[in-house]
């Protein structure tokens, strides 16, 4: 099979079929990644461009370096240096790289939809990297694919994410992934960062964040998005730091060979201690290592003529 | 599932696409005939007693042309290459007393009809395990047609190091190149015509050994 799509804009829209095949070409691209010459032809003569309109190191260095292994040209387009200061719109942004041939544009940006708005006005393939609140695909399948290559099968598997949920478009693309594969996902964080209703997507909330890792395979990690500590969703860091802060005492709660994950990059002594993250269960740098193999997958398989 | 290991032209994949014509290189992948068995126009153009004396007579070429085994390494070709490297290594090592290494080469990412696709093939495991460094690498593959796979896989080999010496086994030339490609050891010279396919079935991949020609 193939994955019969244009863009790639959220997990919401995948099908199990499309995500076990994008972890399976991801496996082939692991190999690449661990020869000696780690470059393959077969995007030779594409052009992928990175437009990020958030600023961003790991997924954007990612997705460059995945497509460089790939033999395709790669662009970056940042706001900054563009004329969308100028007040150009997106669109009109996306169409002028559209017209130098882009093959494939790999969009972040602040506002949720966003990349669905650019897949629906240009003919080149779309890959959200990241839209406002709403998703971040590529993180999520690159910690699915993180998840299988430890050997772990997600029917029936306990994964706690932990943190600000509500903020989070890595929690978002997560739990519509593991539900999707039959994993039992629950959901920890004070009440403040859970969204409303987010139980009908078939998750458990827990407040206490001792007794939502209790026997979880996977700890989940979130970012504490400090630049929103304005907000009041909690009163201090040190507080939420004590009540959600991921310690070696608590990975004990979790089962034996659990492991813990986090899409970085990482407040060290706030969401995770500095042990926690540098452990043996720690996947953190596998996350990071996966996360090129994945996206030349997702990259190969966007690339089909169109 | 395990696909049927076969040659085709490269019109089956692009029918709706007349313009690509032969700019295809020959594929044994994603590729569904139905039973050809039932079929009357098959033709079994080698039995399972002669592929097996086929590759036996290649292992003792191979240990012949390179003077017993020393820096010698097998490579298939995924799927049938695969098998059929497999079965000459331990007909080599029946001669010789050694083992030789194996490795498995997936070529889908060397095509040089990847980028005109309209589906991307799916992707199989390439391995290979030993240091190519200054080895005699010998290809091994089921048929020998265009020679496109041939030179998608030697660039695929490339990028795994240096190879001293490359060589090619294939159980079937059927002939009708399109690159300058020529086969060291050849288990059989069948003439074709470009509208036949050539299919090469193995117990591996749970057919009764035989090679069959058919119209397209």
């Amino acid at each position: 099979m193939s994955l019969k799509r244009k863009d790639l804009l959220s997990l919401a829209s995948l099908s199990v079929d499309e995500i076990a095949l994008i972890l399976e070409t991801a496996d082939s691209f692991k190999e690449v990644t661990g020869r000696e010459i780690k470059k393959v032809p077969a995007l030779r003569g594409k052009t992928v461009v990175n437009l990020f309109f958030e600023p961003s190191t790991r997924t954007r260095t990612s997705f460059e370096l995945a497509a460089k292994r790939l033999s395709a040209d790669v662009i970056n387009f940042s706001p900054s240096s563009s004329s969308v200061v100028k007040g150009e719109t997106l669109l009109d942004t996306a169409r002028n790289i559209e017209a130098m041939q882009a093959d494939i544009i790999v969009l972040r940006h602040s506002s949720a939809g966003a990349a669905e708005t650019l897949a629906r006005g240009v003919k080149s393939s779309v890959i959200n990297a990241g839209d406002g609140w709403h998703e971040h695909p590529t993180q999520a399948l690159l910690d699915l694919y993180t998840i299988r290559g430890r050997g772990m099968g997600f029917g029936g598997l306990r994964v706690a994410i932990v943190g600000d949920v509500s903020h989070s478009r890595v929690a978002r693309s997560n739990i519509y992934a593991l539900t999707k594969l039959g994993a039992d996902v629950r959901l920890v964080g004070p009440p403040t960062m859970m969204p409303w209703g987010v139980e009908k997507l078939g998750v458990k909330v827990y407040s206490d964040m001792d007794e939502g890792l209790r026997g979880v395979n996977v700890i989940m990690m979130l970012r504490l998005q400090l630049e929103r500590q304005g907000r009041a969703l909690f009163p201090t860091i040190r507080e939420y730091a004590r009540l959600y802060g991921l310690t070696a005492e608590r990975v004990k709660l979790a089962d034996t060979g659990a492991i813990v994950m986090h899409p970085g990059p990482i407040n060290r002594g706030v969401e995770i201690a500095p042990d926690v993250a540098d452990s043996l269960s720690s996947v953190i740098l596998d996350q990071v290592a996966n996360g090129v193999a994945v996206r030349m997958g997702i990259l190969y398989l966007m690339s089909e003529a169109g | 599932m395990q696909p049927s290991h076969q040659d085709t032209v490269g019109r089956f994949f692009y029918a709706d696409s007349p313009r690509l014509g032969r700019h295809t290189i020959e594929s044994k992948r994603n590729v569904t005939t139905g039973n050809h068995a039932q079929r009357d126009d098959v033709r079994v153009v080698m039995d399972a007693g002669d592929i097996a004396r086929a590759l036996t007579r290649i292992a003792h070429e191979i240990v012949e042309r390179n003077k017993g085994v020393k820096d010698l390494a097998l490579v298939g070709i995924r799927t049938g290459g695969v098998h059929l490297a497999h079965r000459l290594a331990k007909r080599i090592q029946n001669i010789e007393g050694a083992q030789i290494p194996i490795g498995e080469l997936d070529i889908t990412l060397y095509r040089d009809d990847l980028a005109l696709r309209k589906n991307q093939p799916v992707l199989r495991k390439t391995s290979v395990p030993f240091d190519m460094a200054d080895k005699v690498v010998v290809l091994v593959d089921d048929v020998l047609f265009t020679g496109r796979t041939i030179r998608a896989a030697m660039d695929g080999l490339m990028d795994f190091g240096r190879p001293g010496e490359i060589q090619l086994a294939v159980l079937v030339d059927r002939g009708h190149r399109q690159l300058p490609i020529k086969a060291n050891y050849i288990g059989k010279n069948l003439p074709t015509s470009r509208e036949e396919k050539v299919q090469v079935l193995l117990e591996e991949g749970g057919e009764d050994d035989r090679v069959v020609i058919f119209k397209a």
